[in-house]
This record gives C-alpha cells, structure tokens and sequence, in this order.
C-alpha cells in the first residue's frame, strides 16, 4: 500500500463528506493511515471503518452517501458477502412481475462470471432498466438470503448504459435427491398466447390479458429433497418429455381421453415421485431450471458408511 | 416484504427413532405455525421420507375410509401410516396396492395418545408410490449417512461438560432418556442388512 494510493481513498472518502463535516484530506489519510500501518487492517476494511466512524459523525445514514466512485467493480461471481457497496457492468438478463409494489423492478444481471438477482426499490425513485442491456451499475448493496447473494439499486445508484454486449456466463449447479414433491401448475398446462406474455393461465385466464385461448404446454414444478436441503426444479417442455418419455402430443390425448388435463399430472406423480435424481442446469431465483436430468438408479456400496457407524 | 414461508425439509429417519420421536413442538405462537416431532437423535422435523416395504394394509375406519398402512424398513421396524378423505391420493394407493410392496412415502409426522397413556408416532402422508429395490437401497444408505450425521453432532454438542450450545440437542438431551447409541445400531443392523444382500446373493437366498 503506497501513500498516493491512501491519499486517493482518503480524497475519495473527503469528498463524500465535504459538503456535510468540516474535515480535511489530511484528516481522513491519518485515520486511514494508523488501522493500515498501525493495525494492519486491509485498506477496504480501513476505508469501511472510517467511513463509518464520519457517517456517526455527520448523522448520516450509508445509503445517503454521494458516490465518488470508490467502490470496487467487481463480478458477479465474487459477490460473496452482505452489505458491500459495489460496481458492476452486467447485462439484464431476466425481468420478473415483483411480488410487491416495494419493488419497481426484480430480475437477473448477468456477466461472464454467471448471474445474480437484483432488486430495485420502488422509492429509489431511478430510471427502468432495459431486458438484454448492459449497464454499468455504481454503488449497488450486496444482500444474502439463504445462501443466495442479491444485489439492490438504491437511491444513490448510477446507472449508465453500455455500448457493448456481455457475454453471460452459465453458473450450472447439480443437485441430488428424492423428488418429493410435484406442486401444482405440473402437468398438462395453457400459457397465454399474447406476444412476449407466456404467462400460465387459471381456469382459461391470463393474469394480465384476461380470457384467452391458451397454448398447450408441459412442464413440472418439482422439489428435489436429499434430507439436508430442498431445491425446487422446473422442467421444461423438453425436460419433462426425457424425463416422464410423454411427448405433448400424447398428454394432449390422454387429458382428451380423461376429459381432464389433471390426469398427466397425476401420471407423472405416479412415475416420479419418491425416485432419485441428479440434475444439473442454471438457477434463476429460487429454481433450478433442469438441463440435465438422470435417475440415481446405479446400486450404492453401504460398506463404507458401514464402517463410519462402526467407527463411532 | 412478504417471502413465501420456506418448504420443510423432509428428513431421513429410521422407524425405531421415528417412533420414539414423542415429544412434539412448535416454533411460534401462530396457529398456523408448523408443528414437529423432535428425533431423539436432537433434530426437528416436520416432513419425513421413508421408503420400505408396504406389509399390510387396512380399512380401519367406522364410517369414511381410513386406510392404515405398515411400512416395514431393514431392521423390521414399522412406520405407520393413516390417509383418510383428506389424502384421497394415499388412500386410494392404500386401498389398491397389494402387499407386499416397496413404497416411498413422503409425509408428516403426527403424535396420537393412546388410552394408557403411550405416544404413537405414525405419518400422514401427502404421496405414496411404488418404487423399485434399487431406490430402497439407495434411501438406506441415505438414511443411515443422515442419522449418523445427526449422532454426531448429538455427541459433539455434548462432549464436554459445558452447556449444550445446539438448541435441538439440548432439547432432546432435555425432552428424552433415549441413548444415541440405540440408533447408531439401527444403523449398523440396517446397513448389515443391506451389505449382506448386496455382497452376498447366494447366501442370503438360502
């Protein structure tokens, strides 16, 4: 750590409090300068610590904070901690409906690294993101639930458009176990024939474009469960007929023989339900989008699990 | 913001610690909180996978259907189970299946005090299927890993003579007078079980 590189942070932290604490550049590299030299804090955590102790200081809360740009641009797959301020130029990969009027919009950003959801806060009050566009995206917070790491826009957030194009890296993840559940919307199902809408209908009708034709589609909305953790898989129209071997064709007959498009729901529970599986494919939110699918149907060696219950 | 509540694991237990999980609790006030067993071995659990061998079934209700089912693991303990109106797709599997047959069944345990007092600890089960012997074996070995998992982290926790920091632990250690040691022999007597037939075809025909 060279003095010019404190004296750039120190400046950059200076300017995110000019306007509010009478302190000067010199103040700032001090502080900076006895947690890295004398403490031997690395210079982000030093930066974090001092910029909090101002923060108190001024009654300010972090979000309140003007950019100078002095958050580090990162990837998305290094995103590995909560609360970090951070820079990312990722591209929108998915918009999603949000779930609650808090939200003004929720999706997935994507770099080459893989993707990573995001949400934007209705009351930050910023400019729609576009599908497929690539941004460049300052001071943007870090947040996990269940492992699973998200970024949110806020008030403070820059967002910049970018001329060229990223591209987004896959992120497969394989996950075994039983399936134990086939939730409802599996089966036989209509989506909404609108352009770009696809959305699945209730009793003939669209969420959004009310009573409509709908296109015959199959899909499964599955939980792989191997005692420790639940993972919740969708199959796909292609995914589903390699795994169930029923072609849409053929489930489109068997609900016209039944006159109930339940019954492939049920068939598919009957062949399914209570077998292991392996299946690898991307996450998107909290599913597992099934690429792959095998059936753990090789025998398994007890001996040395055997061997550890002796062993204890 | 609202998150939709997050789905129950299904946990992997064999019947002779299932049927000791008497002791039943919630986490919350709300009444439509979930409730679990606690398993002696210091876990919670809500939803239970099992798969073994259907033995028998029965029609013992007085006026509806109320099918009960004896499912039979390695060790020949016995999970019970009863599907009523409620579980109309169990209860028509019940009634039709013809015993013996290997069956996975994912359910919730329910805890029923009988007349002198005993707790019965049975399944309500929300699928029953037929599987193949190779998916039996497999939730074996499966289910032994888990318990074993489970008697470690029992010990561990309570190794030394401090407070028993894991809260499930504590409350089994707290709830039960039941030696982890029971179910590490289920373990070693299922397991025996399934290398026998395994690594030894001919012997085990005889």
């Amino acid at each position: 750590m060279t003095e010019t590189d404190l004296r750039t942070h120190a400046e950059a932290i200076h300017d995110q409090f000019a306007d509010r604490l009478d302190i000067t550049v010199e103040d700032v590299e001090d502080r900076l300068e006895t947690l890295v030299s004398e403490y031997k804090v690395p210079v982000s955590e030093a930066r974090r610590s001092v910029t909090n102790t101002y923060l108190d200081q001024a009654g300010m809360e972090r979000e309140e904070l003007a950019t100078g740009g002095g958050n580090e641009t990162v990837q998305v797959a290094d995103v590995d901690a909560p609360e970090e301020w951070i820079d990312l130029t990722a591209k929108v990969v998915e918009l999603w409906e949000p779930r609650s009027d808090a939200v003004a919009q929720v999706g997935l950003l994507g770099d080459e690294t893989g993707t990573i959801k995001f949400t934007k806060w209705a009351k930050s009050d910023l400019p729609a993101l576009e599908a497929d566009q690539v941004y460049h995206l300052r001071n943007v917070v870090t947040d996990e639930y269940q492992g699973r790491f998200s970024v949110k826009l806020n008030r403070t957030t820059q967002i910049e458009e970018r001329e060229a194009d990223l591209e987004v890296g896959d992120q497969d993840v394989t996950v075994e176990g039983a399936l134990v559940d086939i939730q409802s919307g599996s089966g036989l199902i209509k989506r909404c024939p609108e352009e770009g809408c696809t959305r699945v209908l209730q009793n003939g009708r669209c969420s959004e474009h009310g009573e409509v034709e709908g296109e015959f589609d199959l899909r499964i909305k599955g939980v792989l469960d191997d005692g420790e953790e639940v993972t919740e898989v969708i199959f796909d129209q292609a995914a589903t007929e390699a795994l169930t071997g029923t072609e849409l064709e053929e489930a489109k007959e068997m609900a016209m023989d039944a006159l109930d498009t339940g019954i492939v729901a049920d068939e598919m529970r009957d062949q399914l339900l209570g077998r292991y599986y392996r299946v690898t494919g991307p996450t998107m939110g909290r599913y597992l989008l099934a690429n792959e699918t095998e059936q753990l149907h090789e025998p398994v060696d007890p001996e040395p699990t055997l061997i550890r219950a002796r062993s204890i | 913001m609202s998150t939709a509540p997050t789905r129950e694991v299904a946990r992997r237990v064999f019947a002779r610690e299932f049927n000791d999980a008497t002791y039943t609790f919630t986490e919350s006030d709300d009444e439509r909180a979930p409730v679990y067993v606690l398993l002696p071995t210091g876990q919670r659990a809500n939803r239970v996978f099992v798969v073994g061998t259907l033995t028998e079934t029965e029609d013992v209700g007085e006026d509806a259907e109320y099918w009960q089912g004896r499912v039979v693991d390695p060790n020949g303990d016995t999970f019970f189970t009863y599907a009523g109106q409620y579980q109309p797709d169990a209860a028509a599997v019940l009634r039709d299946l013809e015993p013996p047959a290997y069956v996975a069944m994912v359910g919730k345990p329910r805890t029923y005090e009988t007349d002198d007092g005993d707790v019965n600890v049975s399944i309500r089960p929300e699928s029953i299927t037929t599987v193949d012997e190779a998916t039996r074996d497999r939730w074996v070995v499966e289910t032994a890993e888990r318990t074993l998992d489970r008697i470690e982290r029992f010990q561990d926790a309570t190794a030394d003579g401090d407070a028993v920091t894991d809260e499930y632990v504590a409350m089994a250690t707290e709830e039960y007078d039941l030696p982890v040691e029971n179910y590490r022999r289920a373990v070693v007597d299922a397991l025996e079980d399934a290398d026998t037939e395994a690594g030894e075809p001919e012997a085990a025909a005889d």
